[in-house]
């Protein structure tokens, strides 16, 4: 009797892991050890990529928000104390620049034939990731409040800005946007993602000099100007974790925010039901009369490190094939905005989908972006409070990035 | 004492601060020299899941190789010490030749990162370090002169602010001063002024700062003015009270001069731990108004996908400066009595 409990727990079990009993991946020996950063769909694909694991191979994961401060140190060491380093299109150029990951092309070869070519990440011809997941910010709306205001769903910057100031007027809502707008990283990614909708390049191309010393920058610090004026007091600490409830409080009837929380906005744990039903989304807003949607188009993928046996690294890719395999792509279809061959949009998805769909640019993978991003981040919230010019805040964006990227070694 | 039983007992000390002070500061000094290798960037085609992209790209085994021969990087002497992130001695220059008047100088100084930081460091350290001894001091004497009883839970209480973790009480503030949060909303109902925001200007986000940076150090001078208390003579106040001296005159000429040492010492510990306030700018989100030297670090060093070490360095090494500039008068007055009594 005893041993048919422990065998019923044990199926029980099981079956409760969700994809039923250990997959047999085909790997004979080797370790998989994955650094992520920390959200549901990427916990998704590590716990499948975990069901390679078996006696003679192991598989561990740690996903963690600090993932881009640990990957190039961890990566560097040889062995290696991660075999896969799960990536986004910003945090892939680090790992790039100090020539810490593999190229795959023999990997995909032999074991990646689920894999569509427009998940192949190829820098100079060679594939250095495997993209699985698209992320952009996009258009959140309250469809009740702006029918019942006889407000159309906002396509450009101009028309959300009147449609809030109507809300306002009326008296439905005192705050009707809300965005991420806390200085650093968030308002960084605002003014690229509108500025990306200008048409324009934040760089010459081809060098590393800095592209924004035009009208159109000073069109997009306005555009944020105008959005601030329309949001809550505390908006220099709004980031996706601050606007996420008070959306869901329904204090805000339009919002720009990112993909991967729109599952989460709409799904069944969100706080007030009425509110889930009635949000949708739509592609993120055109900016001065162009039709390009201020939004940069994200990846997420993973990379394997250089650093490691050829054993390890074949493990390693079996493994992360399972992880992003149509199975479990077709468990977790909520999740994300999946690249994955067969993947059908939910209704969560509508916004990225329409961004692509509308021809929204990439986040430039280049290598002294995130120079930029900083510098950004550093230097817009003066504008946005009132205290400086427009052209200073350029200006002295100008200078941080001007000067980090003199000490990085990318300007002389 | 013997020089030889001197060394004897003060070498293993001796020896941890060269090993764990001494040579990190040396290093920090010798990285803040070097900056990254000039990078050698080749054209290259990416392409991704949203197409293909002419851009540039890092040689990574090139510069590989670069790193392997100099790992230190290009030297770059004090260049990174004066440029416009640090000390910015070309910018301040041209500002002070194209500025009219003193006030223009002045904001376009305050504009420059570095001493944007400098200011609130500054401010920071020169209002909450007096506050803290003064608060600290009147909390020591109230607490001496209730009833025995009630002692402990008062002691325990007023030590809260310390014990909690400096980043988990400033988050905690963080969110009662929310709009929606008790501190925050009371104050929009006192001032009928529904946009009131203490996370929306700089004024109120500074004092806000300084408000938390007070409620937080206060019970560490409150415990050494409380232990200190219980060594004041009681025959010097009994007779002080036979003399007829209020309760106020005894605590003015008895007890605070009495204490002076301990208020020198809090001073000095404070000064320190002031002039590196960093947890509250970070918990309460209040990069956009208020920036330290630690936070400027910080963010060199964990910002960007690459860490300008090279700067971070700076500060760190402008910091330790500005420390040792701030302690001197304390120090040479310290330096003082030691020699009187010596």
């Amino acid at each position: 009797m005893n041993y048919t409990l422990k065998a019923t727990v044990a199926a029980a079990a099981l079956i409760a892991s969700g994809g039923g009993a250990l997959a047999d991946c085909g790997i004979e020996t080797g370790r998989v050890d994955i650094l992520g950063n920390d959200f549901a769909a990427l916990r998704a694909v590590t716990e499948w990529a975990g069901q390679c694991a078996s006696d003679t191979v192991t598989v561990t994961s740690n996903h963690t928000e600090e993932h881009k401060n640990i990957q190039v140190p961890a990566l560097s060491i040889d062995p290696a104390t991660y075999t896969v380093a799960i990536v986004a299109t910003n945090s892939v150029v680090p790992l790039l620049n100090a020539d810490l990951i593999r190229p795959l092309d023999d990997l995909v070869a032999e074991h990646g034939q689920q894999l569509q070519e427009s998940q192949l990440i190829r820098v100079d011809g060679r594939i250095m990731a495997i993209a699985f997941m698209a992320n952009a910010q996009h258009l959140y709306y309250r469809e009740s409040i702006l029918a019942e205001n006889g407000i159309e769903v906002p396509t450009t910057y101009e028309e959300m800005l009147a449609a809030a100031a109507a809300l306002r007027e009326a008296g439905v809502l005192e705050n009707p946007i809300a965005s991420n707008m806390a200085p650093g990283w968030n308002i960084a990614a605002e003014f690229v993602n509108m500025y990306l909708g200008t048409g324009n390049d934040l760089f010459v191309p081809g060098t590393a000099e800095l592209n924004i010393d035009n009208e159109e920058s000073l069109l997009v610090l306005e555009t944020l100007r105008e959005m601030v004026s329309f949001m809550d007091g505390d908006w220099a600490t709004f980031d996706s974790n601050t606007t996420a409830p008070i959306w869901e409080a329904g204090e805000n009837a339009i919002a720009i925010g990112w993909g991967s929380r729109a599952g989460e906005i709409i799904g069944p744990d969100a706080s007030d039901p009425d509110v889930a039903a009635d949000t949708r989304f739509s592609h993120a807003l055109f900016v001065g009369g162009n039709t390009i949607p201020g939004a940069a188009l994200w990846w997420d993928g993973f990379t394997i490190a250089r650093n490691i046996s050829d054993e390890d690294a074949e493990a390693s890719f079996i493994a992360m094939m399972n992880g992003i395999s149509p199975e479990m792509m077709a468990e977790n279809a909520e999740s994300a905005v999946w690249l994955i061959d067969g993947y059908e949009p939910t209704p969560a998805a509508v916004g990225v989908v329409s961004n692509l769909q509308n021809g929204a640019r990439p986040y430039p993978m280049l290598p002294f972006m995130g120079l930029l991003h900083t510098a950004l981040g550093d230097n817009l919230a003066e504008y946005l409070q009132g205290s400086e010019s427009a052209e200073q805040a350029l200006a002295d964006v100008s200078a941080a990035y001007r000067t980090a990227a003199t000490e990085a070694g990318f300007l002389n | 004492m013997p020089h030889k039983t001197f060394l004897a007992f003060i070498w293993p000390s001796l020896l941890a601060m060269i090993l764990f002070i001494a040579i990190p500061i040396f290093s920090v000094g010798y990285q803040s020299l070097f900056i990254e290798h000039e990078q050698i960037m080749i054209q290259t085609e990416t392409c991704g899941p949203f197409g293909c992209t002419a851009d540039v790209s890092v040689d990574g085994a090139a510069m590989a190789q670069l790193r392997e021969e100099q790992p230190a990087g290009r030297f770059n002497g004090l260049g990174t010490y004066t440029n416009s992130s640090h000390l910015a001695f070309d910018e301040i220059s041209e500002i002070v030749a194209s500025s009219e008047n003193f006030g223009e100088i002045r904001n376009r100084i305050m504009n420059l990162p570095f001493y944007k930081a400098l200011i609130f460091t500054i401010a920071y350290t020169i209002i909450v370090t007096p506050l803290v001894i003064l608060l600290g001091f009147v909390i020591a004497v109230v607490v001496n002169s209730i009833p025995k009883m009630l002692k402990g839970p008062v002691i325990f209480f007023s030590l809260l602010p310390m014990i909690v973790t400096p980043l988990v009480g400033s988050l905690v503030l963080f969110w009662m001063i929310d709009s929606r949060g008790v501190i925050g909303a009371a104050l929009q109902a006192i001032f009928s002024d529904p946009n009131l925001s203490l996370k929306a200007s700089v004024t109120l986000t500074w004092i806000t700062l300084f408000v938390y940076g007070v409620w937080h150090s206060a019970p560490f001078a409150f415990v050494v003015f409380y232990a200190g208390l219980q060594t004041v003579p009681q025959d010097t106040l009994e007779s002080a009270m036979v003399d007829g001296a209020s309760r106020w005159e005894r605590i003015r000429f008895v007890t605070v001069p009495y204490l002076m040492p301990l208020a020198t010492f809090i001073a000095l510990m404070q000064l320190m731990d002031n002039f590196r306030v960093f947890e509250p700018i970070i918990g309460f989100s209040a990069a956009a108004s208020a920036t330290s030297l630690s936070y400027l670090i910080y963010s060199d060093l964990r910002a960007a996908e690459s860490p300008l070490f090279g700067s971070a360095a700076a500060t760190s090494m402008l910091t330790i400066l500005g420390v040792i500039i701030l302690l001197m008068p304390v120090l040479r007055r310290n330096w003082r009595e030691f020699n009187r009594k010596a």
